[in-house]
């Protein structure tokens, strides 16, 4: 499958990788490159590929409240939340956004890797009044991120952007094209995702115009692996699956426990009592560590490598992996790498915060 | 210019003064990326032919090297321990990764001419 976007990436020269069976880029300039340029100035990924759901209908809330573990009645119009949807038994279906745009009217965006896992579930949990659509493919998703990502935005918008809170979305207009713009993000960084129709490629170019002068670049999925990774964000299919629950990595803050409706899998996850947990890592030589390299405390085999690479901020190597929940933070663990045990110390998974 | 020699793996070798240098291709360094660390051998290890010799980090992958013609280690590229970016920036040069004694130097016209290399990557790409 490929992206409204394919043509441009292909142009800019993008080496191009199966994601999920999108054939998405990689990188343009190089995953440093461009990952040092969006913690400094901007860069526009195409992200296209991930699912986006509407659900509309007045049961709409109460619907959704069901699937998702975090509280959607705290959101107002034009909001967005981020919430684990769990399966009876607690594991994680999918991590998701899901955006309020009027009392009876949702969208609910997913990971590319689980969007027809997802429909399903969705769709199966829908009652008869309820209208679910795959929305994926008439729309376009682009994420601008980075310090400058407002800067540039707001050449093309007459609104103040600035006024947009984390979270929270806008319907703005850009040379004719309707766009809903939303201050979320996958990097750590500040930004904007654009959700337009996928007919309009021409907001790609009309955003890479008014960046140049502040520095934008397009950015690849290399480029997003590491800035999701420094800033402690957890990939779904690495960091969690339908084999993990929300309590054994860190979000527990996700789980409303006391919201007003039954969700799906609180009764497991309220008498869960979890033996591993996620956490950061540092691996202390010049290795890196990669997804599935095996975690060592004194010799003994304790888990696993969830995802690893070199965090091109820090200079360092980090990653996630999951452990005994009796490990503490800068206790003293190893990673065997290609067979041989490597010096680590356990930290937090946020490696990078903003200033 | 020395003549320079490929394997399938995508190591080079010249030889220079009776020894064999070696590194990655220019096609190696492009395909693993950005280069961050490199595990270097010891001087006066000794290689067989195809033994794996050194590991590089790239922040996308970890690829082994393997030696591309037997013989004792007599000089290692330091630099690269502080900077592995090198490689990527001069694959067949500064980037040059051992220097190795080689102990069968007939290896060394088995591997494939540039020319021979030039055409395998062209079959892999």
């Amino acid at each position: 499958m490929q992206t409204t976007f394919y043509d441009i990436h292909k142009s800019l020269d993008a080496k191009i990788v199966n994601f999920h069976g999108w054939e998405m880029p990689l990188q343009y300039t190089g995953i440093m490159d461009e990952h040092v340029n969006v913690r400094t100035n901007v860069g526009l990924f195409d992200v296209s590929h991930m699912g986006r759901f509407e659900i509309k209908g007045q049961h709409s809330l109460a619907f959704l409240q069901e699937l998702v573990t975090n509280d959607l009645e705290k959101l107002g119009d034009h909001q967005a939340l981020y919430s684990p949807m769990c399966y009876e038994d607690g594991g994680i279906v999918d991590d998701i956004i899901a955006y309020r745009l009027a009392h009876d009217r949702f969208l609910v965006v997913v990971n590319a890797s689980n969007r027809s896992k997802d429909f399903e579930w969705i769709s199966k949990h829908s009652k008869s009044a309820e209208n679910v659509e795959d929305i994926s493919d008439r729309t376009a998703l682009l994420a601008i991120q980075g310090p400058r990502a407002c800067d540039v935005l707001q050449e093309l918008v007459e609104m103040d952007l600035q006024s947009v809170k984390p979270f929270h979305l806008v319907d703005a207009n850009i040379d004719g094209i309707e766009c809903m713009l939303s201050r979320t993000g996958y990097t750590g960084e500040d930004g904007f995702e654009l959700f337009f129709d996928s007919s309009r490629t021409e907001i790609w170019s009309k955003l890479m115009h008014h960046g140049e002068r502040f520095g934008i670049k397009p950015a690849g999925l290399g480029a997003r692996d590491t800035l999701r990774l420094e800033a402690g964000l957890m990939l779904y299919g690495n960091d969690m699956d339908e084999n993990t629950t929300p309590l054994e990595v860190p979000l527990k803050w996700t789980i409303s426990f006391g919201k007003k409706q039954e969700f799906i899998g609180k009764k497991a996850l309220s008498k869960s009592h979890p033996s591993k947990k996620l956490v950061g890592f540092e691996v202390l030589e010049k290795r890196i560590a990669r997804q599935g390299n095996k975690v060592l405390v004194e010799g003994m085999e304790v888990g696993f490598v969830t995802s690893g690479s070199f965090s091109p901020t820090l200079r360092k190597s980090i990653g996630f992996c999951f452990v005994p929940v009796e490990v503490l933070l800068d206790q003293s663990i190893q990673i065997d790498i290609g067979g041989k045990p490597y010096e680590a110390k356990v930290s937090s998974t946020r490696f990078y915060k903003r200033k | 210019m020395l003549e320079l020699k490929f394997t399938k793996e995508h190591e080079w070798v010249r030889i220079m003064d009776e020894l064999a240098i070696i590194g990655i291709s220019d096609f190696a360094q492009e395909q693993l990326g950005d280069i961050v660390s490199i595990e270097l051998p010891k001087t006066g290890g000794v290689f067989r032919q195809g033994q794996t010799m050194a590991i590089v980090d790239s922040v996308k992958a970890s690829s082994d090297i393997y030696a591309p013609i037997s013989g004792e280690i007599v000089e290692v590229n330091e630099g690269l321990i502080e900077k592995p970016e090198v490689i990527n920036q001069s694959p067949y040069d500064l980037g040059w990764i051992a220097k190795i004694k080689p102990s069968k130097m007939e290896e060394f016209e088995s591997l494939m001419t540039r020319e021979e290399y030039d055409r395998y990557i062209g079959q892999i790409k």
